[in-house]
């Protein structure tokens, strides 16, 4: 008997697994943030305790540290799945391989950036971020680590069959990313100012509606790339 | 001629160093890149050349053997 | 249509036009260089106001120019690889990488030697020079992850999707750092109209572009034959090649 599943069925599916896996080994979840933070605390020890100083380069700080943190999970991304033949089982069966790539990036995110998303006060905290930057910060991490898990999902795809394949893999990344970075900062530093800061967002907006759409394409041919 | 000497014209108007810095890097960029692959070249026929010729010695030695 | 070009996609055929195309290729770069540097170097006139310093120009801009065309061809070649399944273009994606690497790094070089009596500083982070040091990562990326592979077939498709996501970036990347460059600091520097150059300086740097043009393109065919060379060393025709010597 064939059973047939519908598209949103498979999402939901392998997202699930995702996600449940995930909090298994809770490890995965807390480590990136760890490391998050630690690159954070490292800052102010690096260029001095200045509240001042510090506020000014807050924005830059945690951005850089969540694209550092992003990079940790990207790398189990596939290879667990790459590892285990179900990459394989994934591109050989009848469902667009597009579209359980989206479940995984977006479980990736689920793990990854959505914590960070949600620890995003404390860390506007320590570095002494001013109340309008926080709104800011919240706003361009909830827009922008998607993005960062797309992209990085790109460079995950291709590394996944080599052996050493994490270096390279942000080597291959970490260029691509700099818009995102640019032009999240910016829109902190702009809110610090009191200004308004919707057209950073709504590029940042529009980059996350252009990678949705092209990213899982590119993905999946990698991974075809990776698997054969 | 821009220059009214030849000592003139390495002298490059006070700016020696730096014109001649990159022209240099420059130069040596490019002719290393082709030396490179001029090399690569070389090696991939050298290559070539010994494999057949082991596989000559193989064939050779099979023939000794069956004789 | 397009039924001319498929006897390209034997290898034999495409080594056979890369002998063709390169004496050309040689020439040209040889005339052209040749006489650019000499020119720009020694007949062009002194800027009036950056003196002799500008000769720089002659390297700096064709190397720039060359090192975005390289990056043009190779996701050209890249696309063509990847739609038409081509085993040739994937092998000039391969082959451009490091003539073009070797551009970018010009371009920077050159760019810091001409900063430092202009700017004062070796390095400043212009939106022009920010590009150009991600575009150099860039290509160091498609190289790395070539060479990563075992299996070059993989490699070289890796290596085209990496170019082609790259190729859309670029735009992005360039757009986004000359945005933040205008953000985070005033234009320091001045940019010099390259358009309201003069003739006497024009005719060399024109001469010195199409000199780096060919060169791109001639090392890109010497490149391409080894690693058509590389790919078909097991195949008869190779090795009566060879043989020929």
């Amino acid at each position: 008997m064939k059973v047939e599943h519908s598209y949103w069925h498979l999402f939901v599916a392998v997202y699930r697994k995702d996600v449940t896996l995930a909090f298994r080994q809770r490890a995965e979840i807390v480590n990136p943030l760890l490391f998050f933070l630690i690159v954070i605390s490292l800052f102010p020890l690096a260029i001095g305790p200045e509240p001042a100083l510090l506020g000014r380069m807050a924005a830059g700080i945690i951005w850089v540290a969540a694209l550092l943190s992003t990079m940790l999970g990207l790398d189990k991304l596939f290879r667990d799945d790459y590892a285990d033949g179900s990459l394989e089982q994934m591109i050989a069966s009848p469902y667009p391989v597009s579209l359980s790539v989206l479940a995984k990036v977006a479980a990736h995110w689920t793990i990854t950036g959505l914590p960070m998303v949600l620890m995003a006060p404390l860390f506007a905290l320590l570095m002494n971020l001013d109340s309008q930057a926080l709104g800011a910060t919240i706003l361009t991490l909830l827009i922008g680590t998607p993005l960062l898990s797309f992209i990085g999902a790109i460079g995950a795809a291709l590394t996944v069959g080599l052996q050493k394949g994490g270096i390279l893999m942000s080597l291959l990344v970490l260029p691509l990313y700099i818009p995102v970075l640019i032009f999240a900062t910016s829109a902190i530093d702009t809110a610090s100012m009191s200004v308004a800061y919707g057209g950073q967002l709504a590029i940042l907006g529009a980059m996350l509606a252009v990678a949705i759409v092209t990213a899982p394409i590119a993905i999946s041919s990698a991974l075809r790339v990776s698997v054969s | 001629m821009q220059f009214e000497s030849l000592s003139d014209f390495f002298h490059m108007g006070g700016y020696a160093f730096y014109v001649w810095l990159s022209f240099g890097s420059c130069a040596a960029i490019l002719l290393g890149l082709v030396w490179a692959s001029l090399n690569d070249a070389k090696r991939i026929k050298r290559e070539v050349e010994a494999q057949m010729k082991r596989e000559a010695r193989i064939k050779q030695a099979q023939e000794e053997a069956k004789a | 249509m397009w039924k001319w070009l498929h006897p390209y996609a034997k290898a034999e055929r495409a080594y056979k036009l890369c002998n063709t195309l390169l004496p050309y290729f040689v020439t040209v770069t040889a005339v052209c260089i040749a006489v650019g540097w000499i020119w720009g170097l020694a007949f062009a006139p002194a800027d009036y106001q950056q003196k002799d310093s500008y000769r720089i120009i002659f390297i700096h801009v064709p190397s720039a120019i060359l090192s975005m065309g390289a990056y043009s061809s190779m996701a050209i070649a890249a696309i063509v690889a990847l739609v038409w399944q081509l085993r040739n273009a994937e092998l000039a994606v391969i082959a451009i990488a490091p003539v073009g690497a070797a551009m970018t790094a010009i371009a920077l070089i050159t760019g810091a030697a001409w900063g430092k009596p202009m700017w004062g500083a070796w390095w400043v982070w212009d939106a022009r020079l920010t590009s150009e040091l991600i575009l150099l990562f860039l290509y160091f990326g498609v190289l790395s992850l070539y060479h990563a592979f075992e299996d070059k077939k993989s490699g070289g498709r890796a290596a085209c999707i990496l170019a082609i996501v790259g190729v859309i970036n670029l735009p992005i990347i360039h757009f986004s750092v000359e945005w933040w460059n205008t953000l985070h600091q005033g234009s320091t520097i001045t940019k010099f109209d390259t358009s309201a150059i003069d003739s006497s300086m024009l005719w060399p740097l024109l001469i010195n572009i199409l000199g780096f043009a060919a060169f791109v393109g001639a090392l890109s065919l010497v490149r391409l034959k080894n690693e058509i060379l590389q790919v078909e060393k097991h195949r008869p025709w190779v090795r009566q090649l060879v043989s020929r010597g």
